[in-house]
């Protein structure tokens, strides 16, 4: 094997307590391209930083053409001529294409936009990009945006590229095109790392591929040599046990149904696409999916906050018995209605809670109309503060401490409590455990068990595979803004739902 | 009629340069995304500092010499205003105070020195009266020499003294850097994203800095040119009015182009003085003329937002902070 | 290869606290004012040659020497504290209404065309009623327009508000020169002798009503914004719009009614100045009020409790500056010097009450 052209080794990442990265070797050559394979949180992206320059490792070596590397800061990154397309690009709106491209470098020459339309103009040619360099970005598509960002690397002249998840925004035919500049790049002697979940493009498009599982390094397979099967199985790994209690349950009624939604976001690309499902009460429903694959868009409609181009929302009033459309109503409408619906949302101090507002104050969020007059009543909201501190076991000086300088686990104790505390017959919580420790995601488990069991329709969106598998009864698994399967979650596998969660358009990237 | 004509382009002309330089002076710091609302007290620092320059230099000196009383007041000016964008700086990006809340201390800051110094410069030198540099009035007067031979040409566009030109001159070049070259590229990266630019290996902070203060000192001259050309080495207090809001004013209007704003400040120059020019207005009817800039800048700033094109906005980042940390 | 990561780390890092216990907050904030002083100090000694200490008693007596003084200082204090309650429940919301200034001037030009069209052909109460009324209703009108833009299309409030103070001053101007005969640019004093649409004097003193008058806005701001449902809806829209939607709120409603109310302030003290003050309008009425109630709002946090304590000490410094500018020959201006010198201290000292510089070394690299 010839010198690779990064090589790392034994590199560990720690943040706090937490291990980002164990242990973890790899090499790309020039003229290959590997895919860098893991599930959400398996530490790809952390890894992919520390060769950027974002984060220092705190063990390990990197090699750049066997020498090794000390990378800092982003521009030591493009001294090395190594490059990354981060998800969330970095460009100025109202700036065209070039300008963009050639923002911050300084090559001692005279200024002149003409020449950097020409070298850009030489650089599509190369490796068939379609850019119009002209072209302001607030008008291009999330594809041209990230078409500009590959051009910007290979502008200063990087010979290693690193894309993270590039095609998580793009169509399917938009994803072909990328594919095709990659496999250019690839010829030109360029090593590429491709940062995916999606097993069908791993197939598609990569040479070798790495695979990490929770922040470690699982190993690396010829691409050739493997399939759909033996990577799932290295990337979900063997199921583990959590011993989350889980209860039969019984009486069940279809509490909210919901049929043939769709969703487009502004630049046309499907959101929800023909979404039916029903959700029980005495039932937790998981929703298992690849992150952005619709399941923020899915909560929020029916909590009213976005809109849907069609299909309907039914909720049936366990009390009234009638059967009310949520479809397009707003917060207030849907609970004037009588819906009892709590909504435990990603963004904890975001948009559940305000963060620079003590406890008592959020607990008023979802109440503070009630009542007659003008005036906040604070003894209930200050009573639920009290008891959910000391239900939950919520760590905090005082009820009057605001809830930004509260831990992760106790900023989501209070904001579930809340949520629960509002009697509701539906509850939707969506990663309620995400950078929870173990024991406050007990506690969470157990308070949404305590609901099903007293006839909530319980929604519960997750990541973590082992868990949706204990703890739901049914997982709902959605890919692109599609419903790929509905299972039962006593009689499923980790593979099973893996292998639905990747299946998003499956077989139309192979040409 | 044609002389009225001419006499009233002339007029607004002279009017225009002072608020050109503090809109070009603006538009250089708001491009950086600090809306420096110190600049109608910055304008008044530059006057007043070009005024305490020229008088200690006529004060001391039995025979000014023309080349001295041009360089001390124009360096004085240049330094102090400069200086007053410095400390807005170093409190909005440094520590990170709020713009709206800094530029308004300054104004009344830089008011108030003015005012001050106008008001009390003779008596530290055991003068009385108002203040009169009659010999540095005269030389920032002076126009170019073949002018009057021009006929009614030469009076109306070539009449005035050398800080009328600058300030064209100053506006067209910063109309060249901000969209020919890269540090002009890179500072309207700065105003738009500063993420975006820092991500790209610019430094932000000093980019801010750089503007923000060169902002200042080119606004500061709009202070000279009134105090020495316009009323001719002389100050009263207050007597520059609220010109620096209507260069505020201006930016807008001109929609962030400084060779835009040149246009703008004459039309604005001129709404200024039209009053005088038609015959049997009320003085009534004079004060809403008066109001009109402010309408048609109210008019465009509602227009630009319900377009929403997006080259015409105001830029992205402005007047918000920017810390690395916030990502 | 550590030792090289930690080279590289930047010499000084600053972060965001929120730690810091109020005492010491307090206390970096009267270190400011007193660095401050300070440098006023020198200035003085520059300026006059006095004892500095000797100058500050003058400022002292500049504000509580005489009784009159003492009122003076008081009525100064209530319509800039007036002022600055109405600014901000906008601020709270984020709404950059810095166009107090036209909208005061609005206020007191309702307040003097009632007055003036009026004059005394109706019962006295009756006449001031439909004057606050007048006031009130063009304060809202002047920050509903801008506001309106606001929620409509996003209309950038600080230029927009700004521009509108020009409009009011040009308004201002354009009715005096319709009311004056003479062509005269002043407005003398309205009513002089039938005293029609005058606040009454109580208790012998003609301030003490517009002083009750503020303080109990003062009150009713701080359980305004503290206690009512309206005021929890302003924090949570200025605290976070996403969550303000999240629980159903309409944002383009409160930031319209919230605007509506600051206006309405405004309009109040436009009256108050016309009517309890100086019975007669200028365009210089608000006097630069507008602009330093928003320093006196942001300074004190928004709070009203502490926004009494922040406008007392502009006032202060404002009457005290002006006293010694008297006394010891120099320009009225002085005042403004000093309030700017001031101000910068208390500007940049926020930042070391709300950030955190960490040297390299000792401290690692954190989550």
């Amino acid at each position: 094997m010839s010198t690779a052209a990064i090589e790392l080794k034994g590199i560990t990442k720690r943040f706090g307590s937490v291990v980002a990265n164990k242990d973890v070797s790899l090499s790309v050559q020039n003229g290959e391209i590997l895919s860098l394979l893991g599930e959400n949180g398996s530490g790809k992206t952390t890894l992919m930083n520390m060769i950027s320059g974002i984060y220092h490792p705190d063990e390990g070596q990197i090699f750049i053409n066997g020498q090794e590397a000390v990378i800092t800061c982003p521009h030591d990154a493009y001294d090395y001529k190594i490059g990354m397309i981060h998800q969330h690009f970095k460009l100025v709106d109202v700036f065209s294409a070039a300008e963009n491209i050639v923002l911050g470098i300084n090559d001692g020459k005279r200024f002149n936009i003409n020449d950097v339309y020409a070298r850009v103009r030489e650089i599509c040619e190369k490796y068939g990009f379609e850019i119009d360099a002209h072209k302001k970005i607030y008008q291009m598509s999330v594809s041209e945006k990230q078409t500009v960002e590959i051009i910007k690397v290979l502008y200063r002249g990087a010979d290693i590229l690193i894309l993270d998840e590039p095609t998580a925004v793009l169509t399917p035919q938009e994803t072909q095109k990328l594919f095709k500049v990659l496999r250019r790049m690839r010829d030109d002697g360029k090593a590429i790392i491709i940062i995916t979940h999606k097993l069908h493009e791993v197939l598609s498009i990569s040479d070798r591929v790495s695979v990490l599982r929770r922040g470690e390094y699982v190993g690396t397979l010829i691409t050739a040599q493997t399939n759909e099967t033996e990577l799932t199985e290295m990337m979900v790994g063997k199921k583990i046990s959590l011993n989350i209690e889980r209860s039969q349950p019984h009486d069940t009624e279809d509490r909210l149904v919901v049929s043939d939604i769709k969703c487009n976001s502004r630049e046309g690309v499907k959101l929800l696409d023909n979404v039916s499902f029903t959700a029980k009460s005495g039932e937790i429903l998981g929703i298992a999916g690849i992150a952005g694959s619709g399941q923020r868009e899915l909560l929020e409609a029916i909590a009213g906050l976005q809109h849907i181009d069609s299909g309907s929302i039914i909720y049936n009033n366990p009390k009234t018995k009638t059967q009310d459309n949520l479809r397009d109503k707003t917060p207030i409408q849907i609970r004037d209605l009588g819906v009892r619906l709590s909504f435990v949302p990603e963004d904890r101090l975001g948009m559940g809670l305000v963060g620079n507002m003590d406890i008592v104050d959020n607990m008023m969020l979802r109440s503070y109309r009630h009542g007659k007059g003008m005036f906040l009543k604070r003894a209930e909201p200050k009573a639920l503060a009290d008891k959910i501190i000391s239900d939950l076991q919520v760590v905090t000086p005082g009820t009057s401490t605001p809830v930004r300088r509260l831990s992760g686990g106790n900023v989501q104790k209070v904001l579930v409590g809340r949520e629960i505390a509002a009697a509701p017959t539906v509850l939707m919580a969506a990663y309620p455990v995400r950078g929870l420790d173990i024991n406050s995601s007990y506690t969470i488990y157990n308070l949404l068990n305590e609901q099903k069991k007293n006839g909530v329709a319980v929604i519960f969106v997750g990541e973590d595979l082992d868990v949706l598998i204990e703890l739901c009864d049914r997982i709902m698994v959605i890919g692109g803004g599609r419903v790929t399967g509905i299972v039962d979650a006593r009689n499923t596998t980790k593979e099973e739902i893996g292998l639905l969660m990747t299946k998003t358009d499956g077989g139309q990237i192979n040409e | 009629m044609l002389t009225t004509i001419a006499s009233f382009i002339n007029a607004a002309i002279i009017q225009g340069i002072p608020l050109l330089y503090g809109a070009t002076g603006e538009i250089i710091t708001e491009k950086s995304g600090n809306l420096n609302l110190g600049i109608p007290g910055i304008m008044y620092i530059g006057g007043i500092s070009g005024i305490v320059g020229g008088y200690i230099y006529e004060y001391y000196t039995p025979e000014p010499l023309a080349a001295l009383c041009i360089i001390i007041p124009l360096l004085s000016s240049l330094l102090a205003s400069a200086l007053m964008a410095f400390i807005y700086s170093f409190l909005t990006i440094t520590l990170r105070a709020n713009q709206n809340v800094t530029g308004l201390a300054l104004t009344t800051f830089g008011v108030g020195v003015g005012n001050f110094l106008g008001g009390s410069l003779q008596g530290f030198f055991g003068k009385s009266g108002s203040i009169s540099l009659l010999t540095t009035g005269t030389y920032y007067k002076t126009s170019l020499p073949f002018a009057d031979d021009l006929g009614l040409f030469g009076q109306t566009f070539l009449s005035f003294g050398f800080l009328a030109y600058l300030a064209v001159i100053i506006a067209v070049i910063c109309a060249f850097i901000l969209k020919k070259t890269r540090i002009g590229l890179n500072l309207r990266a700065v105003g738009e994203s500063p993420a975006t630019a820092d991500a790209a290996g610019i430094n932000v902070t000093r980019y801010k800095y750089v503007a923000t203060c060169t902002g200042g000192a080119i606004a500061g001259l709009g202070g000279l040119y009134f105090v020495m050309d316009y009323i001719a080495g002389a100050w009263t207090n207050d007597g520059f009015d609220d010109r620096g809001w209507l260069a505020i004013a201006i930016v807008i209007f001109a929609l962030w182009k400084p060779d835009l704003s040149i246009l703008c400040s004459f039309i604005f120059g001129g709404l200024y003085i039209i009053c005088t020019y038609i015959p049997g207005l009320s003085s009534a009817a004079k004060e809403l003329i008066k109001m009109l800039p402010y309408i048609v800048t109210i008019i465009v700033l509602v227009l630009i937002s319900a377009r929403k094109r997006r080259e015409n906005q105001p830029p992205a980042h402005l007047g918000l902070p920017y810390f690395r940390e916030e990502r | 290869m550590s030792d090289k990561i930690k080279h590289t780390e930047p010499l000084i890092r600053i972060s965001k606290r929120d730690d810091l216990v109020w005492w010491k907050s307090w206390l970096v904030r009267i270190i400011a004012v007193v660095l401050a002083l300070i440098l006023c100090s020198v200035i003085i000694i520059l300026l006059t040659g006095y004892n500095p200490i000797q100058v500050y008693s003058v400022m002292i007596r500049g504000s509580f020497g005489t009784s009159r003084k003492l009122w003076i200082m008081l009525q100064n204090l209530a319509m800039l504290l007036c002022i600055s309650l109405a600014v901000t429940p906008a601020f709270k919301m984020r709404f950059w209404n810095i166009g107090a200034e036209g909208q005061v001037l609005v206020g007191g030009l309702a307040t003097a065309a009632v007055m003036f069209y009026v004059k005394d052909s109706m019962h006295p109460l009756l006449l001031i009623i439909i004057m606050l009324a007048a006031s009130l209703l063009a304060g809202i009108v002047w920050a509903l327009i801008p506001a309106f833009f606001k929620a409509k299309w996003n209309t950038n409030e600080t230029l927009f508000t700004l521009m509108m103070n020009y409009v009011a001053t040009q308004l201002v101007s354009f009715f005096i020169m319709i009311w004056v005969p003479s062509g005269s640019s002043v407005m003398g004093i309205i009513n002089q002798n039938s005293q029609a649409g005058w606040l009454p004097e109580i208790f012998g003193q003609k301030y003490l009503l517009n002083i009750l008058i503020v303080a109990a806005v003062t009150i009713a701001m701080f359980i305004y914004l503290k206690y009512s449902k309206q005021g929890y809806e302003i924090s949570v829209v200025g605290e976070s719009e996403n969550t303000a939607k999240y629980i159903g709120i309409n944002v383009k409603k409160v930031i319209l009614r919230t605007m509506g109310l600051s206006g309405a302030i405004c309009g109040l003290a436009g009256f108050l100045l016309v009517s309890g003050t100086n019975h007669t309008i200028t365009t210089t009425t608000a006097g630069g009020m507008g602009f330093t109630a928003i320093m006196v709002s942001w300074l004190g946090k928004f709070n009203a409790a502490i926004m009494v304590l922040t406008s007392f000490i502009i006032v202060f410094l404002q009457r005290g500056a002006g006293e010694i500018a008297t006394k010891f020959n120099l320009n009225q201006s002085f005042a403004d010097i000093l309030t700017g010198i001031i101000l910068f201290f208390i500007i940049g000292c926020e930042f070391f009450v709300n950030y955190k510089i960490n040297l390299r070394n000792g401290h690692k690299e954190g989550k």
